[in-house]
C-alpha cells in the first residue's frame, strides 16, 4: 500500500519552512514567558509538544490521497455545520463567548474546524463547476451559501475574528476562480453596504475595539492599552532590537497575551526590524511556495485546496501582524506557527498536511 | 469528475497565479513598511516611551471578611499594616547583599532570613514584588522611606491584616492564617492568589476561605527607570470578603474561657432546640494575631511543643473517656430495654464481682441500697455494673449512637474526631477477639474503650434535654455579601431521633436534676438557687489501674491525674442550653468541671453575682464530690 513516491516526491521545502518558523516561535515563547511563575511544564515546552502532535497530524494527512477529502467534503461540511448549531444551543461559555462544545474528555471548537472544512467544500464546488469566463453573481449563490451560513453562525457566538477569516478565505478562493468584472463591482458595493449595516449589529465590545483601533489614545488604559503597549514594544525594538530576553516592555508584565496573540510584539522588541524582516520573509516564502504548490497541483481540486490553505495561513498572518503593529483592530487572531496555542497549531498543521498531500501527488494524474 | 486532464492550460490561469503571488507579497510588504516606520523612523520616540513608560500592575490585597457573633458583636476584623516588599529586578542581584543588610538593620531582623526569602523568591517573576516583611512598625517604615535612595526596588505597601479585638478568644474556632503554599497556588480554588498572600489554614478561616477572601484589586502605576513610582494610572478597588455571622454568643464564650482559665480543657454550649453552638471554649489557646503577621519559627515551635497542645481544638478533636457522664446512656438503654426500672434497687457494698474479678465503686464503703435516681445523683458504679450485665454491650452502644456518640456529627469546620463506641462487632474487627462481660461493666461507666469529644457530649446532653433529637452542631449562622445578600443561612438540621420511652427520659432527667440540687449529689459545685440545673458529673481515668504502684509519684502529679467532666442542661424543667465541660486532669467532675459550667450558666441566666460567691457552706458539701 505504501507508495514510494510519497518519499521521492516529498516536499522538504515546505517542511523546512514550517520548521524554521515554529523554531523561532518557540525561542520567542521561551523569552516571553521566562519571567513567569513556574507551575508545571513551561509554555515553550508545551509548544514543543504541540509541534510534535502537529507534525504527526500533518504527516498522517499527507500520506492520504487528498481526493478522499474531496469525496467527503460536503458530508464533513454538513457535520461541521451541525456542530456549529450545537455550539449555539449547548456550548460552553467562557469570557462572554460560546465557542466550545464540551465532549467530556476535551473541548471542541467547531468554528476552528470550519476553517479547514470550508476550504474543502469550496474547493470541491469550484473544481466541479469551472466557468472560464468567470462567475456572475447569479452563479455564485452556492458558494455564497456555503460561506455565509457558517460565517453567520460563528458571528453569533460571537467570534468576529474567525468569521472574518472564513469570509476572507472564501473570497480569496472565489476571486481566484474568477468573478466577472461587473459582478465584482456589485460585490464591492454590497460589501461596503454590509460593513456599514454590520456596524449596528456589532456587540459593544467589538465596536469598542474598532473605536479604539481608530483612536487608541481614547482609552489608553482600557481597550486601547494593548495597541499602545504593543506599538511601544515593537517601535522601541529599533533596527537591531534589544536582544534576546532583554525586551523591557515584554518582560514587564503589561501584555497579558504576550505568549499568544501578541507574541510578535515580544519578538519585534527583542530582535528589532531585522528580526521582524527575517520572520516576514520566511512567511513570504512560505506563502509563495504554497501558491507554487497550487500552481503545479495534479488536478483542479488539489489546486483550489492548496490555494484555500495558503489563503488561511496568509490571512491569519496579515490580520495578526496588522493588529499587533496597529494597522488593524484588535481581533483575537493568533500568528500561525508562532503564537502559543494547541488549537491554532493543530489547524495550521492540518492545512500543512493537505498542502503536503497535494504537493506529493503532483505527478500522479 | 475533473473537467479534463490538462486543466491547467485554461487561459489566464498563469496570469492569475502571478497576480495572486504579487498581491500576497505586496500586502506583506505593506506590513514591512509599517514595521520600518515603527522600528526605524519612529524608533527613538518609542524607545523613549518604553524607557519612561514603565507600567506596573500592583495587586491590592482585599480585606478579608469580618467575623461577628450572633448579636453582631465584632469578633475578627482587619487593621492596616505595613508590608515591605522588594522588586528583585530593580534591586539587582549585584547589590542585593548591601540592600538586604540595610533592610535587616532597619527592620531589626536576621539578615539570613531576608536572604532566604530572596532565594525563595527566585521562583517568581523578578518584576513581581516579593514580600520581605509583614506588619512592619511605623518607625521602621519611616527609616526605610528616608533611605529610599539606598534601597532601590523596595516597595512599602499598606495591606489589611487580621486583627482580633478579643485576643485569644475562640482562636481555635476562627483558626489561623498562613502564607499560601506552592501546592495551594497550583490549586484552581486559589485562582487569583499570588505567592505571599495569606489564606485560612484552619477553622472558620479555612472552611470559609472562599467567602472571606474577597477579590483583590489592582493598581496600575507608572514608574521611572529606577523603579520609582511616578503616578497611579488606574485603580481597581479590591472587594472585601463576605461577612460571617456565627451562632456564638460572645459573652458566653468569654465566660467559658475565663472559667477554664489556666486549665487545659474545653467547654461547649449548644442550644438544645437547634444545635446552634453558643460557645466553644478551648484552653490553653493561642494568639491568632501571631499567624496574621506571619509566625516565626520560634513561636511555632513553642506552640507545637507545649504539652497542653494550645493549637488543638479540644472541643472537636479531643477524645476523652466520658466516665460517669456516660451513665446517662447506660441508664436510658437499660430503661428502654426493660432490664431496669426507675425503682430497680441494688445494694452497693463498694464493689461487684463479675466473673472472677472485682469491680469497685468509687465509694469504697458503698452506697447501700441504691435505686436509679440515687445511682445517678451519687454516681454509684455498682448499680450500673449490675444493670449492664443484664443489658449487654450492644444495647448500650445502640443507645449511645442514637444520641450522637461514636460517629461524626457533620461538624464541618474542622475535621472532628468521631470518638468511639465499642460493641461486639467492633471488638471482633479491631482485635479479632470476643467481648468479655467485664468489659461491659467498664463501658457502662464510660471507661475502657469508650471515647467522646466534648462536642459530642454537649450534643448528647442536648438530645436528652429535648426529648431525643440529635441536632447537627452548627456554628455558622449566616454569610453575608457586601450588599447584604445572604450567601448562606443556617437552618437547624436534625441528624437522628433517638427512640426513648418518655418515662425512661423523665426518670433519667430526674436523676440528673438531683445531681446539683440534692444533698449527696455529686454536682453541688454547680448549684444555683435561682435556676435548676440538671447534669451528670464524670471523672475519667487517664491511666488504667491508677493504683498501679509502678508509677512515679511526680508523674501522677499532672499527667496521670483523672479528667474532670460535667455535662448538663438548664433550666431543668424547660431546657434551653446544654453545656459540656471537660477539664483535662481536673481530677473530679463535680469540683473540677462543675464550676466552669456554673460560670457559663451564671452568664446565661444573668446571675453573675452568684457565680463568684461560695456555692455552699463547705460543711454542707458532700464528703467527696467525685465520681
Amino acid at each position: 500500500m505504501f507508495d514510494r513516491r510519497l518519499l521521492t516526491h516529498f516536499d522538504w521545502v515546505l517542511l523546512l519552512l514550517i520548521f524554521l518558523v515554529v523554531s523561532l516561535g518557540i525561542l520567542n515563547l521561551y523569552s516571553a514567558t521566562s519571567a513567569w511563575e513556574t507551575s508545571g511544564v513551561p509554555i515553550y515546552l508545551k509548544q514543543v509538544a504541540w509541534l510534535g502532535i502537529g507534525l504527526i497530524i500533518a504527516l498522517t494527512i499527507s500520506a492520504f490521497d487528498y481526493r478522499h477529502f474531496e469525496h467527503y467534503a460536503f458530508v464533513l461540511y454538513g457535520v461541521n455545520l451541525l456542530l456549529l448549531v450545537c455550539v449555539l444551543l449547548f456550548g460552553r461559555t467562557s469570557m462572554g463567548a460560546t465557542r466550545w462544545l464540551n465532549l467530556g474528555f476535551f473541548s471542541l471548537q467547531p468554528s476552528e474546524i470550519m476553517k479547514i472544512v470550508i476550504i474543502l467544500a469550496l474547493a470541491r464546488y469550484f473544481s466541479e463547476n469551472g466557468i472560464n469566463l468567470g462567475y456572475s453573481l447569479g452563479q455564485l449563490w452556492v458558494p455564497f451559501l456555503l460561506l455565509g451560513v457558517p460565517a453567520l453562525l460563528i458571528m453569533k457566538q460571537p467570534d468576529l475574528g474567525t468569521a472574518m477569516l472564513i469570509i476572507f478565505i472564501g473570497m480569496t478562493m472565489a476571486l481566484f476562480a474568477g468573478i466577472r468584472r461587473g459582478s465584482l463591482v456589485i460585490l464591492g458595493a454590497l460589501g461596503l453596504a454590509s460593513a456599514i449595516g454590520g456596524w449596528f449589529l456589532l456587540h459593544g465590545y467589538q465596536r469598542e475595539r474598532i473605536h479604539t483601533f481608530l483612536d487608541p489614545e481614547r482609552d489608553p488604559l482600557g481597550s486601547g492599552y494593548h495597541i499602545i503597549q504593543s506599538k511601544i514594544a515593537v517601535g522601541s525594538g529599533g533596527f537591531f532590537g534589544k536582544g534576546f530576553m532583554q525586551g523591557t516592555q515584554s518582560q514587564l508584565s503589561f501584555l497579558p497575551e504576550r505568549h499568544t496573540d501578541f507574541a510578535f510584539s515580544v519578538f519585534a522588541e527583542e530582535w528589532g526590524f531585522l528580526g521582524s524582516l527575517v520572520l516576514i520573509l520566511l512567511y513570504m516564502i512560505l506563502i509563495t511556495w504554497g501558491i507554487y504548490i497550487a500552481r503545479r497541483a495534479g488536478d483542479r481540486f488539489g489546486m483550489f485546496l492548496a490555494l484555500g490553505v495558503v489563503a488561511m495561513m496568509f490571512w491569519h498572518i496579515v490580520v495578526n501582524l496588522g493588529m499587533v503593529i496597529g494597522l488593524l483592530p484588535v481581533v483575537g487572531v493568533p500568528l500561525p506557527l508562532f503564537s502559543y496555542g494547541g488549537t491554532c497549531m493543530v489547524t495550521t498543521m492540518i492545512g500543512t498536511g493537505l498542502l503536503l498531500s497535494v504537493s506529493i501527488r503532483r505527478f500522479m494524474f | 469528475m475533473s473537467l479534463d486532464s490538462n486543466w491547467s492550460d485554461v487561459p489566464g490561469l498563469r496570469g492569475r497565479f502571478l497576480f495572486l503571488s504579487a498581491a500576497a507579497i505586496a500586502i506583506l510588504l505593506i506590513l514591512v513598511m509599517r514595521l520600518w516606520y515603527l522600528q526605524v523612523i519612529s524608533s527613538e520616540r518609542y524607545h523613549a516611551l518604553s524607557e519612561k513608560n514603565r507600567i506596573r500592575i500592583l495587586s491590592i490585597a482585599a480585606p478579608r471578611g469580618a467575623i461577628y457573633d450572633r448579636d453582631a458583636h465584632l469578633l475578627v476584623e482587619n487593621r492596616p499594616s505595613f508590608t515591605i516588599s522588594i522588586l528583585r529586578k530593580e534591586a539587582g542581584e549585584d547589590d542585593k547583599d548591601q540592600i538586604l543588610a540595610l533592610l535587616s538593620s532597619y527592620l531589626d531582623t536576621d539578615i539570613d532570613q531576608l536572604k532566604k526569602r530572596w532565594k525563595e523568591g527566585k521562583k517568581y517573576s523578578s518584576y513581581q514584588p516579593l514580600v520581605m516583611a509583614e506588619d512592619v512598625s511605623r518607625d521602621a517604615v519611616e527609616k526605610i522611606q528616608e533611605n529610599a535612595f539606598n534601597l532601590p526596588g523596595i516597595i512599602t505597601e499598606v495591606r489589611p491584616i487580621r486583627s482580633y479585638p478579643h485576643g485569644e478568644m475562640a482562636s481555635h474556632l476562627f483558626g489561623y492564617l498562613g502564607e499560601i503554599t506552592e501546592d495551594e497556588l497550583k490549586d484552581p480554588l486559589f485562582g487569583d492568589y499570588r505567592s505571599g498572600n495569606f489564606v485560612g489554614k484552619s477553622g472558620i478561616e479555612k472552611y470559609l476561605d472562599q467567602n472571606l477572601r474577597g477579590v483583590n484589586g489592582e493598581r496600575l502605576i507608572e514608574v521611572n527607570v529606577k523603579g520609582k513610582e511616578l503616578r497611579t494610572l488606574k485603580t481597581l478597588e479590591p472587594q472585601p470578603g463576605k461577612k460571617v455571622y456565627l451562632t456564638l454568643r460572645k459573652d458566653l464564650q468569654l465566660a467559658a474561657e475565663e472559667a477554664l482559665g489556666d486549665k487545659a480543657g474545653a467547654a461547649v454550649v449548644v442550644n438544645v432546640k437547634t444545635g446552634e453552638i453558643l460557645a466553644m471554649a478551648n484552653r490553653p489557646a493561642f494568639s491568632p494575631s501571631l499567624f496574621a503577621r506571619g509566625i516565626t519559627a520560634k513561636e511555632w515551635v513553642s506552640l507545637v511543643k507545649n504539652p497542653m497542645h494550645p493549637l488543638q481544638n479540644k472541643a472537636v478533636k479531643g477524645q476523652y473517656p466520658p466516665g460517669s457522664t456516660f451513665k446517662i446512656v447506660t441508664a436510658l438503654a437499660a430503661l428502654k430495654a426493660g432490664v431496669a426500672t426507675p425503682s430497680t434497687s441494688v445494694f452497693c457494698e463498694g464493689k461487684l464481682t463479675v466473673g472472677n474479678r472485682d469491680f469497685r465503686c468509687w465509694k469504697k464503703h458503698g452506697h447501700g441500697q441504691t435505686d436509679l435516681k440515687k445511682a445517678i445523683r451519687e454516681s454509684c458504679d455498682v448499680w450500673f455494673y449490675k444493670v449492664a450485665q443484664d443489658l449487654g454491650i450492644d444495647k448500650i452502644a445502640e443507645m449511645a449512637r442514637d444520641l450522637g456518640l461514636g460517629e461524626s456529627l457533620g461538624y464541618s469546620i474542622d475535621a472532628e474526631k468521631t470518638g468511639l463506641i465499642p460493641d461486639r462487632q467492633w471488638k471482633k474487627k479491631r482485635f479479632g477477639a470476643r467481648w468479655y462481660e467485664g468489659e461491659t461493666a467498664i463501658a457502662a461507666i464510660g471507661q475502657g474503650y469508650v471515647l467522646a469529644t466534648p462536642l459530642q457530649l454537649a450534643v448528647m446532653t442536648a438530645a436528652v434535654a429535648n426529648g431525643g433529637t440529635v441536632f447537627k452542631p452548627q456554628v455558622v449562622a449566616r454569610v453575608e455579601g457586601r450588599d447584604g445578600e445572604i450567601v448562606f443561612q443556617y437552618h437547624p438540621e436534625m441528624l437522628r431521633e433517638a427512640e426513648i420511652p418518655a418515662a425512661a427520659l423523665a426518670a433519667v432527667r430526674k436523676g440528673m436534676e438531683a445531681v446539683p440540687n440534692e444533698p449527696g449529689g455529686t454536682g453541688w459545685a454547680s448549684h444555683f438557687d435561682e435556676v435548676r440545673i440538671a447534669g451528670k458529673t464524670g471523672t475519667s481515668q487517664v491511666v488504667k489501674l491508677r493504683d498501679d504502684k509502678d508509677l512515679k509519684p511526680a508523674e501522677i502529679a499532672y499527667k496521670h491525674r483523672d479528667h474532670a467532666l460535667f455535662v448538663s442542661y438548664a433550666p431543668a424543667e424547660a431546657p434551653e442550653i446544654a453545656v459540656a465541660v471537660v477539664v483535662e486532669h481536673g481530677e473530679h467532675g463535680g469540683s473540677g468541671a462543675g464550676p466552669v459550667a456554673r460560670a457559663i450558666y451564671a452568664k446565661y441566666f444573668g446571675l453573675e453575682k452568684k457565680a463568684v460567691e461560695p456555692v455552699v457552706d463547705a460543711d454542707a458539701l458532700p464528703a467527696y464530690d467525685g465520681d
